[in-house]
């Protein structure tokens, strides 16, 4: 087969990119550490949510010293607990998972975003740092009422939320 | 290949005026969907924008359903499959060997995009229990009328019936010329349907074996994650099968209509076998975000769809490299001055060179969405439809509407009623998809959600980095009415070209390629292995994340009800007749 040499070129370059882009996202996965949406959770019955130690009372818990768990059910057409509030500078953990059907959880502005499946229950972990609100919406159509679908995650300091705490 | 075709004696029409009648039925269905798909088009980019809200948000799901289905199913699919017959009747030079059965594929797709569109329009009306405001995606458990699964079901076994045909036509020839290249436009289309067969054996399991039955009542619940995976092994080489039709249009009219010849026949053959071995076993870089999916997986799938970007940039290289040495025979000069020597004022050539252009851009932006962790970024963001705006509704929608300024006459032996239209229509849609994707690009990486009514939340605000929202709005909302005044001056004026006189001298051959078919290596034309690999590359892309999504949550699913709950009435009046049946069956065992 005849190529021409300003072709063979162009292919090489292509596959040199190609190649780049690969070890690019690897890097990105491995070294830096972005972890990705897995399957390290159980499925759960999406009808039985309220027979669910962790979802039948949605709610964020403290697990080690500076852990949190939080523990996240999306329904038609609203978040649970709302708003979901973690003290500044700990690693929070998020499960989440659905009552009904296909939603989305998005932290507005940043990458904690993941699709939620009735089912399976969605894992990620974020570190906080600074204190503030950020929105989280539905990205994914839930039905006639997704566009009012929102929530909201309140970053508080950690002597504010320590105070929180100890009213309850 | 006929010489008299080859000569421009004689335009298609004249030579098989009763195949011409099935492709111009074909493109007439695209066009009307285009036209109706554009028309929700525009109600959703002034709606989402606040700019008119003539419908309740509620009833936007409905308008979004009908443009993606109208669009993306009927609008790319119905050209495609008029294209594909003109280009096997043309390059085979014989009819179709049974022109009855053409007409019964064609009219199978006809019966099942009306089923789906009225199943999606019953969502307008409350007093019906048809509806199905599922999206284009139609992930359960949010639940379509049967009507919806069942049309599109038919639709489907029109489009494999359809590549039987090209089958039979390319058997017959061969019979005939056992020495001979399969011609390069026959080989894009068989190569094209391979990939098609094996990526419909996805969606048929979602559709048949779970979601039709689900939605008859015959099954109570299914495994949402399991059809929404099965629905992407088809949801991505279906994006190829968008493509393939324009890749055919650029590689072997394009370069005629710049006034040369196709640079490479074999390299062609090459991109389409790299295209029917790669499409398939990407499907999951759109569930990088899936709960339930190993995150292994989902590197596999960035690694493959990474490679697939070979064939698009082998393919850019062939195209401009073809478009030049057009340029060069029409006495083009210098580095660049050669691209002045080109006939921008063909509606056909301008509008092709103005898709391949935003194909580049939309390249890019796919690229970005491609990449495992920038995707987290991006994903379900209005990022994605500027993305998918670029692709299919540039490369795709606008090849497929320049190529008709150049295709029409040949089917009709009429002149276009107006070609200054055709131009500015062509430069329209590229300046509105500029603005319209652009906004989309912008709002997405903003955080700014697709499918959705109303992008304005009571808690939060988005902000930009510079600019406004309310300017991003603005300039959707105008590329988006461009957009629509494009697409009604496309269909005008293929209409009206109706009303122009008969005339002969239409035809405009196709030359062949400057290094011709037999330098390519014979088993390139080996379709029988290709496929082969690409099922084997298939079996082992999907069958260990479908067994584990089924080891893990059931065939049918760890639970859940479906919505909206439309299979109530449905079973409530089934099951009765269900049980008079068993007991009737009941009785004759006995």
């Amino acid at each position: 087969m005849d190529i021409h040499n300003y072709e063979k070129l162009w292919l090489v370059l292509a596959m040199v990119m190609i190649v780049g882009f690969i070890s690019t996202t690897t890097y990105g996965a491995t070294a830096l550490g972005i972890e990705m949406i897995s399957d390290d959770e159980e499925t759960i019955d999406p009808n039985a949510l309220d027979e669910d130690p962790r979802f039948s009372e949605p709610r964020v818990e403290q697990v080690g010293e500076n852990e949190y768990e939080a523990y996240v059910v999306a329904r038609q057409f609203v978040f649970e607990p709302d708003p979901i509030t973690v003290p500044a500078n700990s690693t929070v953990t998020f499960y989440i998972t659905s009552a009904d059907v296909i939603h989305g959880f998005e932290v507005v502005g940043t990458n904690a975003n993941t699709m939620v499946i009735p089912g399976e229950v969605a894992t990620l972990t974020v570190e906080p740092n600074e204190p503030g609100e950020y929105g989280i919406l539905c990205n994914e159509y839930c039905g006639g009422g997704h566009h009012v679908m929102e929530g909201k995650l309140v970053v508080e300091p950690e002597a504010e939320f320590d105070r929180g705490e100890a009213d309850e | 290949m006929s010489d008299a075709l080859e000569a421009g004696a004689s335009t298609f029409v004249d030579q098989f005026p009763a195949e011409s009648k099935v492709v111009r039925a074909a493109l007439w269905s695209s066009f009307l969907s285009l036209a109706l798909g554009a028309v929700f088009g525009i109600i959703q980019s002034l709606h989402r924008t606040d700019v008119l809200r003539v419908f309740e948000s509620a009833d936007y799901y409905t308008i979004l359903t009908a443009h993606g289905v109208l669009m993306v199913v009927s609008f790319t699919i119905f050209f495609l499959v008029g294209l594909f017959t003109w280009a096997v009747v043309r390059s085979l030079d014989r009819p179709v060997e049974n022109i009855r059965y053409t007409w019964t594929w064609y009219g199978l797709m006809v019966t099942g995009s009306l089923m789906a569109v009225i199943a999606i329009l019953g969502g307008f009306v409350d007093s019906t229990s048809l509806s199905a405001d599922v999206l284009f995606t139609f992930y359960a458990p949010l639940q379509a009328h049967p009507l919806f699964y069942g049309g599109l079901a038919i639709f489907l076994i029109g489009t494999w019936l359809a590549g039987a045909d090209w089958f039979r036509s390319w058997w017959a020839w061969k019979q005939d010329n056992p020495d001979e290249r399969i011609p390069l436009q026959t080989f894009m289309v068989l190569v094209t349907m391979l990939m098609w067969y094996i990526a419909s054996i996805g969606i048929t399991i979602a559709v048949v074996g779970f979601l039709l039955p689900w939605s008859l009542g015959l099954i109570d619940q299914v495994n949402p994650l399991l059809t929404r995976t099965l629905f992407w092994f088809w949801g991505h080489p279906v994006v190829y099968f968008w493509l393939m039709p324009a890749y055919l249009l650029w590689y072997t009219v394009l370069p005629k209509i710049a006034g040369g010849r196709l640079f490479s026949d074999p390299l062609a053959r090459v991109v389409f076998v790299l295209f029917l071995l790669l499409s398939t076993p990407v499907g999951i870089h759109h569930q990088y975000l899936d709960p339930g999916i190993a995150d292994g997986f989902k590197f596999i799938a960035m690694t493959n769809t990474m490679f697939l970007l070979l064939p698009s940039l082998l393919t850019a290289f062939t195209v401009v490299a073809s478009v030049e040495h057009g340029a060069r025979q029409r006495g083009g000069t210098g580095l660049f001055g050669w691209l002045r020597a080109l006939p921008w004022r063909d509606p056909a050539f301008t509008g092709m060179m103005l898709a391949g252009l935003m194909f580049a851009a939309g390249g890019f932006s796919g690229m970005i969405n491609a990449g495992l962790n920038i995707n987290y970024l991006v994903h379900n963001t209005l990022w994605v439809p500027g993305h998918f705006h670029l692709t299919v509704g540039t490369a795709v929608a606008l090849t497929f509407m320049a190529a008709t300024y150049w295709l029409w006459p040949q089917l009709t032996n009429r002149r276009l009623y107006s070609r200054p239209i055709g131009l500015a229509q062509v430069v329209l849609w590229f300046v509105g998809m500029a603005l319209m994707s652009n906004a989309m690009h912008v709002a997405g990486l903003l955080g700014v959600p697709r499918r959705t009514a109303e992008p304005q939340y009571e808690g939060f605000a988005f902000e930009p980095m510079f600019g406004s929202i309310a300017e991003l709005d603005i300039q959707l909302a105008v590329g988006g009415t461009i957009l629509f005044v494009s697409t009604l001056l496309f269909v005008v004026n293929i209409a009206l070209s109706s009303g122009t006189p008969r005339v002969s001298g239409l035809s405009s051959s196709l030359p062949p390629a400057l290094s011709g078919p037999n330098d390519a290596p014979q088993v390139l034309d080996n379709i029988k292995l290709w496929f082969g690999i690409a099922f084997v590359l298939v079996i082992l892309a999907y069958t260990l994340p479908l067994a584990s999504i089924v080891s893990r949550g059931g065939l049918l699913g760890p639970g859940g009800d479906a919505f909206p709950m439309i299979a109530a009435p449905i079973k409530s009046t089934l099951t009765p007749i269900l049980s008079v049946s068993v007991e009737w069956l009941g009785g004759l065992v006995a």
